[in-house]
């Protein structure tokens, strides 16, 4: 489970001011909006981590392309078993971690059984969960064999969450993170700019065209604006100011770049306690959302909207928003009935400014609706605690990020929704396991109805990613089916 | 002396006009400005919109109008709180001296050693961001500056005959404190007063801006400064209005105080007798 803090800020400098002209060094500067604690993607599931290190300094088995299919990564192939619960890998031959220690198959299994321990720290840890064994064959092959049959495997193995990494070297991960990757690590700078360098020593080395990646952490919508009009960053591949875009569209320094991510954008509802424990005041909630308004005014119009927790660009979407009509005379009746309209509700809010934007509108509404909403905006460490842990909040506002996650609502009662089921639980199983790709469409589509028809949540819209690049930088992914970005293949002029 | 009154009018004019327009908007604004119609966002300025629209279609007329009550209700408010704590403790130090008034001014000293905006973001980190607490910290902060202004004066008024008069026949401190030390010390609070309401509207536009005070529906031109951050570029005038507005209190707040300073120091009054 990871989410969003949107806002990646890529940018290179030529530094002609004292380099020699024929050897300069191509540094292409990337920023984020927010900075992660630790930087192992293997025990914490900030999405920055994934997005700046993920396929960049670490490797997984597999990797995934821009489309969203699975390509070979240190897995240079794989063979599946008929019955589909082995899967054997060929891993690459000349693949070294950036401290010199080789890469083999050893390295794979000890990421694999540290990631399935009991003391694991995994922020994934469902991806571990069909896994029943790992056995070196040799240096080059290792057996992963399955207790069930799991559809997603193969994508999985592919995210931060499955990096490899090296007994040697991972206890030092939260703060020295050494990987396969074509960037080794260089330095970090609290709070200012986290650098990567080239690794000369990856197989594929000759094809990356960028010596020195910087990250620059830019929290602030407006300081990223001025950044990026100065000049000092070339691109943005997750700008937060959707309003601001038309200007850099007009701009000939800058191409705008918009393209979807796997984020759903929720209101979510707290089901474990009153009100939202009962249908009739969640489906309430739908009815008085005006989704075009949320849209229009939160994101300039820049997002598609949702009506379960599918993004629109999947294979397996069916478009449910029409399930909730927007009706403030029929949210208005059924809130009475149900009683909630003299409570006082708490709507508490992440610092993204997709959510607080959208917290004002949603607040607007629901009291024409007749329901006061206590809007809390509250800092992402609070959030986390509060919310997400302690679930102590009765509506929040936040992006789903992590790709294939409708497996969320099978979480139980422990997970912040407080939402349980034994129908979707079962469904769910059912798609976990389907590896015929139609039949497994199909299931989504009716887990997808489930979900509306039960309202767990509002569902919004889905989180556009927004892209502001300098002209002449090339490489950047328009969409974000997973949450890295690989940079072996940006160049700039 | 004639500049000194121009001072002092000009403050009391824009003052005046604040509390006028906020005591209008507590019964009329033109719009309702918890209303959004995100459909009419941005509007440019119009005889039904005078200063147009904002970035969710609100009346910027109305939201400037309904944010001045809620600037000037955490002005009286924390400084009525501040002052009043901070006089008692100042009068306090200054009628029984000793210990008292050496715990009391070194707890003054501490006080101004504290940032205010540490104290409000610790309220808020334990609280969580409200109104309430934003209040609470700019009162937090009047306390010390006004226990000083009182015992200063105090101690000056401790020292006139009429008082001696009083000990002398027997009045107690409290008594004497409360029926000719504080009546005599007015003047200089209700200047302190006057200055402090700039600064606590100053901070709390500061602390609404950085999300710790007024939240959201509650309109305050610290958080529509903040709000139109990003719109700068489309619709710089979102940020130029509450600025304005920003600046017009502080000032006149700012020019009355010190045109009161003017009028009621004793020297000037003298000289110009």
């Amino acid at each position: 489970m990871t989410f969003n803090r949107i806002g990646l800020v890529a940018a290179f400098l030529s530094t002609t001011a004292f380099a020699v002209p024929a050897m300069a060094q191509s540094v292409l500067r990337i920023g984020l909006q927010q900075e992660p604690t630790v930087l192992d993607p293997t025990t914490d599931a900030t999405a920055s981590i994934d997005g700046m290190l993920a396929q960049n300094v670490f490797e997984s088995l597999t990797t995934v392309d821009e489309s969203g299919a699975v390509q070979p990564q240190l897995a240079e192939s794989w063979e599946i078993s008929e019955d589909g619960l082995s899967y054997t890998f060929t891993l690459v031959e000349n693949a070294q971690f950036h401290d010199g220690t080789s890469f083999d198959a050893e390295d794979v299994k000890f990421t694999f059984d540290r990631a399935m321990a009991d003391d694991s720290t995994n922020p994934s840890k469902s991806i571990w969960e069909p896994i029943e064994s790992v056995t070196v064959i040799d240096p080059r092959t290792v057996e992963v064999k399955l207790s069930r049959k799991d559809a997603f495997l193969l994508f999985n193995l592919a995210q931060g969450d499955a990096s490899i990494v090296a007994s040697e070297s991972v206890d030092d991960a939260a703060t020295k993170p050494v990987g396969t990757g074509p960037f080794r690590f260089d330095g970090w700078t609290r709070g200012d700019r986290l650098t990567l360098a080239k690794f000369g020593e990856h197989r594929d080395a000759a094809d990356v065209a960028i010596d020195k990646v910087e990250f620059r952490f830019i929290s602030d919508p407006a300081a990223a604006t001025a950044a990026l009009m100065a000049e000092e960053l070339d691109a943005f591949p997750g700008f937060p100011a959707p309003e601001l875009l038309d200007q850099f569209e007009a701009d000939p320094r800058f191409n705008v770049v918009v393209g979807s991510t796997e984020g759903e954008v929720i209101l979510a509802l707290n089901n474990s306690r009153a009100p939202f424990d009962t249908l009739e005041a969640r489906q309430a909630v739908s009815h008085a959302l005006d989704r075009s308004e949320i849209i229009d005014g939160a994101m300039y119009g820049r997002a598609v909207p949702i009506g379960s927790f599918y993004p629109p660009h999947g294979p397996a979407y069916l478009d449910l928003t029409g399930m909730y009509p927007h009706d403030t005379e029929k949210a208005k009746e059924i809130f009475e009935q149900a009683g909630v309209a003299g409570d006082e509700i708490v709507l508490r809010v992440p610092p993204f400014p997709y959510a607080t934007r959208s917290g004002e509108i949603v607040q607007a509404q629901m009291a024409e609706a007749g329901v006061t909403v206590k809007l809390e905006n509250v800092e992402w460490g609070f959030w986390i605690d509060e919310v997400y842990k302690k679930k102590n909040y009765d509506m929040t506002i936040i992006a789903h990020t992590s790709p294939n996650d409708l497996g969320n609502f099978a979480r139980g009662p422990d997970y912040f929704y407080g939402y349980q089921s034994d129908d979707f639980d079962a469904l769910w199983d059912g798609i976990k396991t389907e590896a015929d790709m139609t039949k497994r469409e199909e299931m989504l589509k009716e887990a997808q109805t489930y979900i509306a028809e039960n309202a767990v949540h509002a569902f919004l819209f889905q989180l556009p990613k927004l892209g502001v690049y300098r002209d002449g930088v090339e490489g950047f992914w328009a969409a974000s089916p997973v949450l890295f970005q690989p940079l072996a293949g940006v160049t700039i002029d | 002396m004639r500049r000194r009154q121009v001072n002092l009018w000009l403050g009391a004019a824009l003052v005046g006009l604040m509390t006028a327009v906020a005591l209008v908007s507590l019964f009329w604004t033109p719009y309702d400005v918890t209303q959004l119609t995100i459909s009419r966002k941005f509007e440019p300025p119009s005889p039904t919109n005078w200063l147009g629209t904002d970035q969710l279609g609100r009346d910027v007329v109305s939201l400037l109008m309904a944010a001045s009550v809620n600037s000037l209700t955490v002005a009286f408010v924390a400084v009525g709180i501040g002052g009043s704590i901070g006089t008692a403790l100042g009068l306090a130090a200054s009628a029984w001296g000793g210990w008292v008034e050496t715990l009391v001014m070194r707890l003054a000293d501490l006080g101004f050693a504290f940032p205010a905006l540490l104290f409000a973001i610790m309220l808020a980190a334990a609280f969580g961001p409200s109104l309430g607490n934003a209040i609470l910290a700019i009162a937090f902060i009047n306390i010390p500056i006004f226990a000083r202004v009182a015992r200063g004066a105090a101690n000056q008024v401790w020292t006139r005959d009429f008082v001696l008069a009083g000990q002398v026949a027997g009045l107690g401190r409290l008594r004497l404190t409360v029926d000719h030390i504080l009546p005599n010390i007015a003047a200089p609070i209700i200047v302190q007063a006057t200055i402090e309401f700039a600064v606590a509207i100053l901070a709390e536009a500061a602390l609404s801006y950085l999300g710790l005070g007024a939240q959201p529906p509650l309109p305050s031109w610290g958080r529509m400064l903040a709000e139109a951050q990003t719109l700068m570029y489309l619709a710089p005038e979102l940020a130029i209005y509450p600025g304005l507005c920003i600046i017009a209190a502080v000032l006149g707040f700012g020019l009355l105080g010190d045109g009161l300073r003017d009028v009621t120091d004793p020297r000037l009054t003298r000289a110009r007798a």
